[in-house]
């Protein structure tokens, strides 16, 4: 009976022991996992750098960090939520339900969409109206909308191969798949004029034309990626005839798998992003709790450390990782400095 | 047995009713016969599919996994600058502190200058791209060391650097001249160098043990991830699965099996237990995410949060191997108790739970192993992430601090980017499956040893 003893012992002192260590004293960080790496580099350098514990960063996409952000004000609540877009009036007003209402915007730079295919494969010079015509559900054929024909690239572009369409692209769930559908499936449409047709079909609605002009094909050809960059690559090195949507900084640590796509004829990559020669692009935030700055140790810290200019400056390691620098940092650093909160200072 | 027949034909004198010799065989002896042979190749089949399956697993774990342990290493002289490290010249702790692991590029890129030209290696790289050869740990390990060692500011001291992802997959063959045309991280030239450092013996593979005891580390740097943290973080768990799911387990199986009245109360916590022990196991981590975290406010990611769900994963299998092991105690050695004057209480924790005792340790050493290499239920309690890089310092921080686990590393390894980090997936598997082998071989040793049978 000694061994339930011992154990029933251990547990009273691991009890007492955790009202005691109940103060957190490490910044809790979750969200986006486009932002994720970033995260990790930074919260890895600032424990190194500081007294601090290094912060914990966990993934899991910008809306389900988000909505964990928006929980509440607490020990037991994240501190920071990544998010690679803007976070969405909705959000802001669940957040204010709870409690939150002062939160810092931080945005820490931009991050590029790239288009890539088998190293191997054909190489793919695509403009916004390929995917359009490639993806769609429905498309503009001789000024009538019927459901998309196109089978092969080819059909699309006469200029590309005749190899079957198969393209993985993000799924709902990621912050990628809005910029997809935005920059480049809802650009195609408008140029194609498809948007004017649906515009039309739908009686001048300009919301239920956009919301048709992003719904893709459900034959197969197009194929939603729940899960991360690695699960796309995988489906590529299987089927190399397939097309995914991949991070700028995930393509660059894997050049000897992939081989990019040109888009409207510029190449991706950090400068071409930054000039903005690069349509498909996109910023990235984390929001910060300005009600656990001084509570918990070493968030303000975090924060600045994150946007300093040794860190998510042009020459730092998020851009040496891929991150294209904000050009802004300054004001941003600025910002952080004064904890600005959303909507004016209150 | 209608099938025997006479040996010689001669019989036939005997009336049978289906005649024929013992020595020639009937149609239908044959086809019987046939029968049991087809079976006997279905089942040698099938155990040679699986044993198949189970050498290309073995064989691709270990092929990928292998690479992990070991890893490429720069000897360098580092002269400690104090130009660089302690303006001032007074050793002032907190003036030290103030220089970042990016003040420490510059001395970096000095040594790496210096071993250059000490070795009279010729080369056009510049000093930026010399220092890419190294990891980006390097600053850290430097600024660690005079942090700890601030009295050796202005001496030269010999560091054993890791060097880059990059180069070390070099090394094991995973980067090619051909396959880095594209990559920004890495140049020919740079590769150049690296095999003129490897045959002046600065750069060599050696056995990494930070990759066993080390903590994670971010995407910029995967040479220098371990496991170690994140086995702690399991450990951890391990050990609150065994202090709550045992004697729980074990009580409630006791109650049930020798105490408890037969009722349909009994028949249903009976048939609720069976049941429960099929759950997936994502439920209990949903279960836990609620009752643990949202009600009770433990705090997220913390590997109490982790035993306690995992406990609860647990819990059917142990009760269910403990009542088995009971069962087979034979009723004789109660009776034989009770019937010299002992106690209900006495016969079951003096004679029936002895002999049960093996029984009961198999089922908990096989439900830990269980418990061990579960991810599911980690996800939704926040146990998967950028989170095992802090070693806990106590007993209460390795319950409470936030912290991953093996099979969580090993499947946010598999998620990132750099292919350095999907070896150190593979890597992790054989250090998970090693305790796995381990704790099972112990069930089955446990028994075989002490289990007595009636």
């Amino acid at each position: 009976m000694s061994f339930v003893k011992l154990t029933a012992s251990t547990l009273a002192i691991a009890a007492v022991s955790a009202t005691a260590a109940a103060a957190r004293d490490q910044v809790q960080v979750a969200g986006s996992s486009t932002v994720l790496p970033y995260a990790s580099i930074v919260a890895e350098a600032f424990g190194e750098n500081f007294d601090f514990p290094t912060p914990v960063v966990e993934s899991g996409g910008s809306s389900a960090g988000l909505k964990r952000f928006c929980e509440g004000v607490g020990e037991n609540t994240i501190d920071v939520a990544n998010a690679s877009r803007k976070i969405k009036d909705k959000e802001i007003a669940a957040c204010a339900e709870n409690g939150v209402t002062d939160i810092i915007e931080v945005r820490i730079g931009y991050d590029g969409i790239v288009f890539a295919s088998d190293i191997n494969a054909n190489a793919f010079e695509y403009t916004p109206t390929d995917w359009f015509l490639a993806l769609s559900d429905k498309v503009l054929v001789d000024g009538q909308l019927v459901d998309n024909p196109n089978q092969t690239w080819a059909d699309v572009n006469p200029n590309f191969p005749a190899v079957d369409i198969q393209a993985f692209v993000p799924g709902t769930k990621h912050g990628t798949r809005e910029v997809f559908e935005d920059k480049v499936i809802l650009a195609g449409c408008e140029a194609t004029g498809a948007f004017d047709a649906f515009k039309e079909a739908n009686g001048g609605d300009k919301k239920a034309a956009e919301k048709a002009c992003i719904a893709l094909r459900t034959d197969g050809k197009s194929v939603d990626i729940d899960g991360d960059y690695t699960e796309t690559l995988a489906r590529i090195e299987s089927n190399k005839d397939g097309v995914g949507v991949f991070g700028l900084a995930f393509y660059e640590n894997n050049t000897d798998k992939l081989q990019v796509a040109t888009m409207s004829g510029v190449v991706p990559s950090t400068e071409s992003i930054a000039t903005g020669e690069y349509p498909v692009s996109r910023p990235l935030f984390f929001y910060v709790k300005k009600a656990h700055i001084g509570v918990i140790p070493g968030l303000k810290e975090y924060a600045e450390f994150f946007v300093s200019d040794e860190v998510a400056g042009p020459d730092g390691p998020l851009a040496e990782y891929g991150l294209v620098a904000d050009p802004e940092l300054a004001e941003t650093q600025e910002a952080v400095a004064e904890e600005a909160v959303m909507g004016g200072n209150s | 047995m209608t099938d025997f027949s006479h040996s010689t034909p001669s019989a036939a004198t005997e009336p049978r009713k289906h005649g024929g010799s013992l020595l020639a065989q009937t149609a239908r002896t044959r086809k019987r016969n046939a029968a049991e042979k087809r079976f006997r190749a279905y089942g040698i089949a099938a155990i040679a599919a699986g044993l198949a399956m189970l050498l290309v697993l073995v064989v691709t774990i270990v092929s990928k996994g292998t690479g992990a342990f070991q890893q490429t290493f720069v000897t360098l002289n580092v002269e400690l600058l104090e130009s660089k490290l302690d303006k001032n010249g007074n050793r002032d702790l907190d003036d030290i502190k103030k220089v970042t692991t990016f003040g420490y590029a510059p001395i970096i890129k000095g040594a790496m200058e210096a071993a250059v030209e000490e070795l009279g290696i010729e080369t056009d790289l510049k000093s930026k791209e010399l220092a890419g050869i190294l990891s980006k740990n390097a600053a850290a390990q430097l600024r660690e060391y005079v942090i700890a060692n601030p009295d050796q500011i202005g001496e030269t001291v010999e560091f054993r650097f890791l060097a880059s992802s990059r180069v070390d997959g070099y090394l094991k063959g995973r980067v090619h001249r051909d396959s880095i045309a594209n990559d920004k991280n890495i140049s020919p030239e740079q590769l150049d160098l690296v095999d003129e450092l490897a045959a002046a013996g600065v750069l060599k593979k050696t056995f990494n043990m930070d990759f066993i005891t080390g903590a994670d580390a971010s995407d910029a740097r995967p040479e220098a991830a371990g496991m170690g943290v994140s086995m702690l973080g399991s450990l951890f768990m391990m050990f609150v699965v065994l202090a709550l799911a045992l004697p729980i387990g074990v009580a409630a199986s006791i109650y049930l099996e020798e105490f408890a009245p037969q009722n349909w109360l009994t028949d249903m916590i009976e048939v609720n237990i069976a049941n429960l022990a099929a759950v997936p196991s994502i439920v209990f981590g949903i279960l836990g995410l609620a009752v643990f975290i949202n009600y009770m406010h433990l705090p997220t990611s913390a590997p109490l949060v982790g035993g306690l769900v995992l406990t609860l994963m647990t819990l059917p299998t142990i009760i269910i191997s403990t009542r088995a092991s009971l069962k087979a105690v034979p009723p004789s050695i109660r009776d034989a108790a009770l019937g010299v004057g002992a106690s209900k209480m006495q016969a079951v924790f003096h004679h029936v739970l002895p002999l049960a005792a093996p029984g009961i340790l198999t089922g908990t050493i096989i439900g830990l192993a269980q418990a061990l290499g579960e991810t599911a239920p980690l996800l939704l309690i926040g146990m998967v992430g950028f989170i095992a890089s802090n070693a806990p310092e106590s007993l209460a921080d390795g319950l409470l601090a936030p912290n991953s686990a093996m099979p969580a590393q090993i499947y946010e390894w598999a998620k990132r980017a750099d292919p350095a980090f999907y070896e150190r997936a593979w890597g992790g598997i054989i250090i998970l499956l090693i305790f796995l082998v381990t704790m099972n071989t112990l069930a089955v040793i446990l028994r075989r040893r002490f289990e007595r049978r009636w």
